[in-house]
């Protein structure tokens, strides 16, 4: 499964960001192989449709999820119309890994918009 | 000639300097008042126009032709404002985001795209009872997007060149006050002595440098002493062109609705003056 999780810093063990369309990074994980790699926001310096950006890269990088704080009314439109499900960080996922860690667990809650 | 009335911080009293100058004017020019602060325009209110037309204010945004369209993204590709994405099986279209540039329907490769007009708001038009050419724009609630609104009401305008228009520009220094002050003769900046007053009234600056258009400032609610402010104009060799002391008389007025020129009669010699003002600032201007 591929996840992109938003992120602050370019570390697997650094801290997610709550925002999805403005956040600095995304950080791509392959749940299957572990393999990561981050990625700049095409959002993050848009003067408008952050959101909408943000999910074309996750909808590219041919997502099945996408993990952050939480998604804002374009992103989540776009994100639900390719099939890809929204997760939302929780108060223990003080890092990528751990909250790709909750992910495959089945412990981060659905994005209800 | 075009007077833009801008300021940067909100609320140092744009629309009481806008409204008491084109009232000013009134009897010695043509003159047309243009509310630009579409999210919340309240010239109406001490102009107490007397609407006649009403006009939707439209964008332009894409439809797509789902039997004709491949998916193949190239209108995603050349939308910068993010208005269309691209999933595996369609195309979707955000029109809150749409600024109706075209670019999307000019660059699609199977025409399957055609332009549906979008109404972001209404644009009305009138006469106040002083004969002063009323319009403004109010954008639709929850309509993210001033400028194209701003845009079609300074367009949608019938003026000789003699007449004189008074453009009341909202708040704050991004896209709608820029779109505001785009081709406007002269810029009066309306601020007060505090330190956000000024750090915005800075910032206007720096944009009527770029679109190069000159500027003096009114500074409101002074309290008689010289302030920072003055040192500031006077570096940067901008003109003072009014100072307003603080005053509770005013402050009643203009809460119940009535202009500066008509709770202090003496300020309407003022504005006149102002306007001789900037009339020989731009003449000197054109000289140089």
């Amino acid at each position: 499964m591929i996840i992109i999780v938003s992120a602050k810093t370019a570390e697997y063990e650094g801290a997610p960001d709550e925002r999805f369309g403005r956040a600095a990074l995304l950080t791509r994980v392959d749940t299957n192989s572990g393999e990561w790699q981050t990625f700049p926001n095409p959002g993050v310096n848009q003067s408008g449709g952050a959101g909408v950006a943000a999910a074309q890269f996750a909808i590219d990088q041919k997502a099945d999820a996408v993990i952050s704080g939480d998604f804002g009314p374009h992103a989540s439109r776009a994100l639900n119309a390719a099939h890809i499900e929204m997760y939302i960080l929780t108060s223990t996922s003080d890092s990528v890994k751990k909250a790709v860690e909750l992910f495959n667990q089945g412990m981060l809650p659905v994005f209800q918009s | 000639m075009q007077i833009a009335i801008a300021s940067g911080k909100g609320g140092t009293g744009k629309t009481t300097i806008a409204t008491s100058l084109a009232k000013s004017l009134a009897g010695l020019h043509q003159v047309h008042y243009l509310d630009c602060d579409v999210e919340a325009p309240n010239g109406h209110l001490f102009l107490k126009p007397e609407i006649q037309t009403q006009k939707d204010a439209i964008v332009r945004i894409p439809q797509i032709d789902v039997g004709l369209c491949t998916t193949c993204g190239r209108c995603v590709e050349v939308c910068q404002f993010h208005a269309l994405a691209q999933t595996p099986e369609e195309i979707l279209v955000f029109p809150e985001l749409c600024h109706g540039c075209g670019s999307c329907t000019w660059n699609c490769p199977e025409n399957a795209i055609t332009e549906i007009e979008n109404p972001i708001g209404v644009i009305e038009s009138g006469i106040t009872p002083e004969g002063i050419h009323f319009s403004h724009g109010v954008l639709k609630i929850s309509e993210p997007m001033p400028t194209p609104i701003i845009h079609q009401l300074r367009k949608n305008e019938k003026r000789s060149d003699r007449s004189v228009v008074i453009l009341d520009a909202p708040p704050g220094a991004s896209c709608s006050v820029v779109e505001t002050l785009r081709a406007a003769d002269f810029a009066i900046l309306v601020t007060e002595a505090t330190p956000f007053g000024k750090h915005d009234l800075l910032q206007i600056f720096g944009i009527l440098k770029d679109l190069k258009i000159p500027a003096g400032v009114i500074i409101n609610r002074t309290d008689g002493h010289e302030s920072e402010m003055e040192q500031l104009l006077k570096e940067k060799q901008i003109p003072i062109l009014m100072q307003i002391p603080f005053d509770v008389s005013i402050a009643a007025g203009i809460a119940s609705g009535r202009t500066l020129i008509d709770i202090k009669p003496e300020y309407l010699e003022r504005f006149r003056t102002i306007f001789c003002q900037i009339e020989s600032l731009l003449a000197a201007e054109e000289a140089c």
